[in-house]
């Protein structure tokens, strides 16, 4: 037992310096990346400016001002007021918040669902595995947003259940990718070892493969991620999602499915849709810089 | 050949029974039944609580859920897809008139992200590390970036509205007779949204597999005989590189789906998108399960036509 232990220190002494080297390694491809960087700048700018920003302003984003309707933008409001008097400065930073918050709980649901089915599926194998395996293809073949519009309509909209919905039917691609990486890795020689030692098999699959499989399941998250924004946009857009008075980038946009909006008042559309684009494109691009660190296999 | 597709098939039925099952749970799931749903509470009170029990009783909504779902089947087998609770039409018949529009906008945006996307990508594998290739692949993550409403709302803004060149939406101009020049004008914007979102990955994993293509052995002997470039790139090369190329076409259909039903909405498009949503505001079940059905089934029906195409042009897959 105690011969046990001291492999199990020895190889887990021996990923840690793995790491060490790693992590400086990886922060020195990812900072030659320069969109990655530029990215990663944005996103953190963004998210500052969502978390801290409406504390410094004068409005709230749900207080009205009736005698400042759809006011274009002036000394006051510095992005005009919406059909109800708000301040859309005040609402597009505070929507930040509802936005990111949507990707990021949506993917840790996903992630954390598809690494228990995964590596299930994968150190298991056998009948455990197929089951698994189909039931992600199943959910693979229904189109994402039909059955999130089904569920949301009948769970009723709101915040809570727009994350819930994208995490649940979020998880297969990041199953697959971790059942490929531990079916690889549980026949590797580390595993094998630690196996012929006596280690238990709960502290082989969390101590020795999973970290060697989390790579990819990063790099997928982060894009995730991404996708998850633009869900949660296209569904609050549509009125499916984050629900008024609570602001989001996509029901901000929703009043410009009216044509005099659209036409004549831009301050009340355009901010929105540009703070997705720069928050996703900068997800995007730290995933991409992100890949090309961590994986060498997939190097362009 | 003909048994390697039986065989694909078949894999597909429990796939398919799967997503019915799914399908009536999610159903099942909505707060509510058929009888409670079409009386108004004073008609309720006056009728009692016995007689709503009776009625459920006698249409078998009392019956347990594994019977009620094999009914269900059956009755979806045979083409019976129920009633729309919002005006009491067969949603095969809601459904029927909504599906070619859809199918319409699907198959010209496949198209067109065809035509734009193969191109392309060959463009940047030809001339890669260019500046062009850097280009396309800046211009690939903007347009994954971009809500494709965004981008359908800009559009309408400047095409539309600004310029005045294309209608704001629908498929035909009312009261007019359908020319297929108004129906091409009405096309342009969706076709044009949707198309540059399908394009974006095409041109990548084009590109990545005529890089990956040209690198063979076969390729580097038509070289070495002294095949023209050209003849040794169209002929030799891309020929092959394209057969993967087919299979993410495939893959990519759930996601063009999902996109058409939003991009439907911008454009007011009489299709299946905004059905699905006037039957998520109407709580219409019936509708909605049926649009899941159909949709399920078109996305099947697309990885079975990859998966034959795929066999029918790489004689290396060993089907059997």
């Amino acid at each position: 037992m105690s011969d046990s232990a001291a492999v199990d220190t020895a190889t887990s002494l021996k990923t840690d310096a793995d790491k060490g080297r790693k992590s400086t390694s990886w922060w020195k491809k990812f900072r030659r990346h320069r969109l990655a960087l530029t990215g990663m700048i944005v996103l953190a700018l963004l998210a500052i400016a969502s978390v801290f920003g409406p504390f410094f302003l004068e409005f709230s984003p749900t207080q009205t001002d009736l005698l400042s309707i759809k006011a274009p933008p002036d000394g006051t409001h510095l992005l005009g007021t919406d059909a109800a008097g708000r301040d859309v400065l005040a609402r597009l930073l505070s929507a930040g918040r509802v936005s990111l918050a949507v990707g990021v709980v949506a993917v840790a649901i996903y992630v954390a669902i598809g690494v228990v089915l995964g590596g299930v599926a994968g150190y298991v194998g056998g009948w455990v595995d197929g089951v698994i395996m189909r039931l992600a293809d199943m959910v693979l073949s229904f189109p994402a947003i039909i059955v999130i519009i089904t569920l949301v309509s009948i769970l009723g909209p709101s915040i809570f259940n727009v994350m819930l919905v994208i995490g649940l039917l979020g998880w297969p691609p990041i199953t697959r990718l971790v059942r490929g990486e531990f079916l690889s890795l549980r026949e590797r020689d580390f595993v094998v070892a630690s196996k012929s030692t006596g280690a238990p098999g709960l502290r082989i699959i969390f101590r020795h493969i999973l970290p060697n499989a989390l790579t990819p399941v990063i790099v997928n998250a982060t894009f995730g991620m991404a996708q998850a924004i633009l869900l949660e946009a296209a569904l609050s857009f549509l009125g499916l999602g984050v629900q008024p008075p609570t602001a989001s980038w996509g029901n901000m946009l929703n009043a410009a499915q009216s044509i005099t909006i659209l036409e004549e008042m831009p301050w009340l559309w355009v901010p929105p849709g540009l703070m997705i684009v720069a928050s996703v494109l900068s997800i995007n691009f730290v995933g991409d810089g992100l890949r090309d660190a961590l994986d060498p296999r997939t190097r362009r | 050949m003909a048994r390697y597709l039986l065989r694909r098939l078949v894999i597909s039925i429990p796939v398919l029974i799967g997503i019915t099952l799914a399908t009536y749970l999610i159903a099942n799931l909505a707060p509510g039944d058929p009888v409670t749903a079409l009386l108004n509470p004073e008609q309720m009170s006056n009728l009692g609580p016995d007689w709503v029990e009776e009625q459920k009783e006698s249409l078998g909504l009392n019956d347990p859920l594994p019977v009620r779902y094999l009914i269900w089947l059956k009755e979806t087998a045979t083409g019976n897809l129920g009633f729309s609770s919002a005006d009491r039409l067969p949603v095969s018949e809601k459904i029927g008139e909504r599906l070619w529009p859809t199918i319409k906008l699907m198959t010209t945006v496949l198209i067109v992200s065809v035509v734009v996307g193969i191109p392309l990508g060959v463009l940047s594998a030809l001339r890669q590390y260019s500046w062009i290739d850097y280009l396309l692949t800046f211009a690939g993550f903007v347009t994954v970036s971009i809500p494709s409403f965004f981008l359908a709302l800009v559009l309408i803004y400047i095409f539309s509205l600004k310029l005045d060149w294309l209608p704001t939406s629908g498929m035909y101009t009312l009261g007019q007779e359908r020319t297929f020049l108004d129906s091409f004008r009405h096309m342009v914007l969706p076709a044009a949204v949707l198309g540059l979102a399908q394009a974006a990955p095409l041109i990548r994993y084009t590109r990545a597999s005529l890089l990956e293509t040209i690198q063979q052995d076969y390729v580097t002997v038509a070289r070495a005989k002294g095949v023209a470039e050209s003849v040794v790139i169209v002929r030799h090369a891309l020929r092959n590189a394209l057969i993967p190329i087919i299979t993410i076409i495939a893959l990519d259909v759930p996601r063009l789906l999902g996109g058409t039903i939003v991009i439907e909405q911008v454009f007011s498009w009489p299709g299946m998108g905004t059905l699905a949503i006037a039957a998520v505001q109407g709580r219409d079940y019936n509708v909605l399960m049926g649009i899941n059905l159909i949709a399920a089934t078109m996305i099947l029906i697309s990885n079975l036509l990859a998966d034959a195409l795929y066999a029918m042009v790489d004689p290396r897959i060993k089907y059997g």
